[in-house]
């Protein structure tokens, strides 16, 4: 469907927004500023722009490692998602989580979780607690291609669909587990094959076009949202960076990557975009502006925050205060 | 007050029922507990009571079931997940320990995890290796899990209803052989602390530090050792992680000799570091080196006389006591 021109602007600087966002990241992780693992979406940036906003703020959404896009669309701050991957206190996990362990409870952003599939169990739960309270509220969950390889994808399928629960499960696949390509670690690679096995609806949808995911998340969400069940949907797309920063990309060839980087998101939407005449040069000048002074202003936050005392070191590994026994919170 | 004759099996029970009366939000999620009435009986009934949404049937799907519940948990509700066996329980040892015990801490306080995960432990059932391990210990590794172990009738009901308010994840170990133990409960039982160790028989000359199943063992040891001029105190640990630290010391410092008995195996088990902590704490109070009677270094094996060999008994005890008092 093709979108108004305000529809057109969001959805484009959300995707440069991502984008510059995380060349950031990749320069202060060079400058030492970002430690541990960061795994960078940037490639993957019209998943999180298109399929995010289709939720409401009471849904819930959970992610895995490589989410710092999905954070950022979801309405985090870009400073306290950037003083996170510093380890700052003024974090949006507190400085304890760093760039795979986002955290917004208020935001219904229930992380960055660095187990593959390990959400997946959770996102049931998630959705299990709606459809006991009989609300409307629905719970997505982001995730790879490389979690269809892991039993708790089976299971939690298996568990949503058996219950019907309302639950999205919404699976990013760039072609690689780390290293291994899909067609080297599945026996068959139609991933809704395997989601409509358990008589879930699934669908595949152009990762690399924003539009598309849009409207297949929308449709998605009603879907999920009426209680006829959860839904699978497959983004097809391609991170056109490393898997991490340690990564040496062995396993995958220039060209390819080059091949796959002519279908940029974010270029390939503003150029269809001017064609149409609905965003201008001077539009995209305007959003690099918005974007750079956003960035720069997280990078300013981050810089500014604290360290947390190393007094507080055991903290928030259990409640400071608890019912006594017999009291009923 | 009056009383009633129960069983550690229908105490549970009850403490279940209990825990779905009083809060909307509480449901019992696991393999056969519904229609079947419970692997070991213990949520008979509850079913026909509370219907199938909060008396959830689960398929054998251990990882997918206990992340539901701390999913469940994270999103309002109070869910108790029972996995049949400790044994188990290893095919959600992810959910468990990577996301349970650390989403408090990764969030920076912001999310909290109030489930509480239940299941058997304990072997002497002739049931072998994949259902007759007691790693309990595994679980009481991890910082930001709460581990206790009922072994008596009055835990057995209070400890779940106690373990169901706190905020943090809780993980109860009950004893299999204990299930069909009889005794006396009090018709109003409560809620009962999840913090404390306690005596369950005082002594002055030696301390049978234990826990679970083995509480009952060193009993009859202590009743043993008792002509024998040995006044044995036995101290219930109750709660497994954290340790009840001070009443370790306590017990140690008042009688300055001590066995541990514990069912997991002697390497890297619990009794292990009750011993460590004893020794960081108590070594100046000590008249006579630690002892620890623990389960063989075998998975357990199906014979009776083998598995009954493998596994602390009260002979064992008592000569692991009698050697620490230098009367062996």
């Amino acid at each position: 469907m093709t979108p108004t021109r305000d529809d057109a602007r969001a959805l484009l600087w959300q995707m440069v927004r991502i984008r510059r966002f995380e060349e950031k990241c990749a320069e202060l992780y060079s400058a030492g500023k970002i430690r541990g693992f960061m795994h960078l979406y940037i490639g993957e940036e019209a998943i999180a722009a298109g399929a995010m906003p289709q939720l409401d703020a009471s849904d819930s959404v959970l992610a895995t490692y490589r989410e710092h896009g999905q954070a950022l669309v979801r309405g985090l701050p870009a400073g306290p998602v950037m003083a996170e991957m510093y380890g700052k206190r003024e974090g949006c996990s507190g400085g304890r989580g760093g760039s795979m362990h986002i955290f917004d409870a208020t935001r219904r952003f229930f992380g960055g979780n660095a187990i593959v599939a390990g959400a997946l169990p959770m996102a049931v739960g998630f959705g299990l607690a709606e459809k006991m309270r009989k609300t409307d509220r629905i719970t997505a969950c982001f995730f790879g291609e490389g979690a269809v390889a892991e039993g708790e994808f089976h299971e939690s399928a298996n568990l949503a669909a058996l219950w019907r629960l309302p639950v999205l499960f919404l699976c990013e696949n760039n072609l690689y587990a780390m290293g291994t390509a899909i067609e080297r670690s599945e026996s068959d690679t139609d991933l809704c094959e395997k989601a409509r096995s358990y008589r879930m609806r699934a669908e595949s949808v152009d990762g690399m076009d924003v539009l598309a995911v849009r409207d297949a998340t929308r449709d998605a969400v009603a879907y999920v949202r009426s209680g006829a069940g959860p839904m699978f949907v497959e983004f097809r797309t391609y991170r056109f960076r490393a898997h991490s920063m340690f990564d040496p990309e062995l396993y995958r060839s220039k060209a390819e990557v080059e091949a796959w980087k002519k279908r940029c998101p974010v270029e390939t939407f503003f150029a269809a975009m001017r064609k149409q005449g609905l965003l201008n040069d001077a539009d995209r000048a305007a959003i690099e502006t918005e974007v750079a002074a956003e960035i720069d202003a997280a990078v300013a936050f981050a810089e500014a925050g604290t360290w947390e005392p190393v007094e507080q070191l055991t903290s928030n590994v259990y409640a400071r205060t608890r019912p006594a026994a017999g009291v009923t919170q | 007050m009056s009383t009633v004759r129960t069983t550690y099996r229908e105490a549970l029970g009850a403490g279940l029922r209990a825990a779905l009366l009083r809060d909307p939000r509480v449901f019992l999620m696991g393999e056969d507990v519904g229609r079947y009435g419970g692997t070991y009986a213990v949520s008979k009934g509850l079913l026909e009571e509370f219907g199938e949404e909060r008396v959830r049937d689960t398929p054998l799907s251990e990882s997918a079931f206990v992340g539901a519940g701390i999913g469940a948990a994270l999103n309002g509700m109070r869910p108790i997940v029972e996995v049949m066996t400790v044994n188990f329980s290893l095919l959600a040892l992810d959910q468990v320990v990577n996301n349970a015990a650390t989403l408090r801490h990764m969030s920076g306080g912001q999310i909290n995890v109030p489930v509480v995960i239940r299941m058997t432990t304990g072997g002497g059932r002739q049931l072998a290796a994949q259902h007759s391990h007691s790693l309990e210990v595994w679980y009481a590794h991890v910082p930001g899990l709460r581990a206790v172990a009922p072994a008596t009738l009055d835990d057995a009901r209070g400890m779940l209803l106690t373990a169901i308010d706190d905020p943090d994840p809780v993980l109860i170990f009950e004893h299999a052989l204990l299930l069909p133990m009889e005794g006396e409960l009090d018709a109003d039982a409560a809620p009962v602390d999840i913090d404390h160790a306690a005596v369950r028989r005082a002594g002055s000359d030696i301390s049978l530090i234990t826990y679970s199943g083995s509480l009952y063992k060193c009993l009859a040891a202590a009743e043993q050792l008792e002509p024998e001029g040995v006044r044995a105190e036995v101290l219930d640990l109750r709660t497994l992680r954290p340790l009840d630290v001070d009443a370790i010391l306590a017990t140690v410092r008042k009688t300055r000799r001590a066995v541990v008995v514990d069912e997991s195996w002697k390497t890297c088990g619990l009794a292990a570091e009750i011993m460590a902590t004893i020794m960081e704490g108590a070594f100046y109070d000590l008249d006579a080196p630690l002892a620890r009677v623990c389960t063989a270094e075998v998975p357990l094996p199906y014979p009776k006389h083998l598995e009954d060999a493998a596994l602390p008994q009260v002979e064992r005890i008592v000569a692991a006591a009698r050697k620490v008092m230098g009367r062996d």
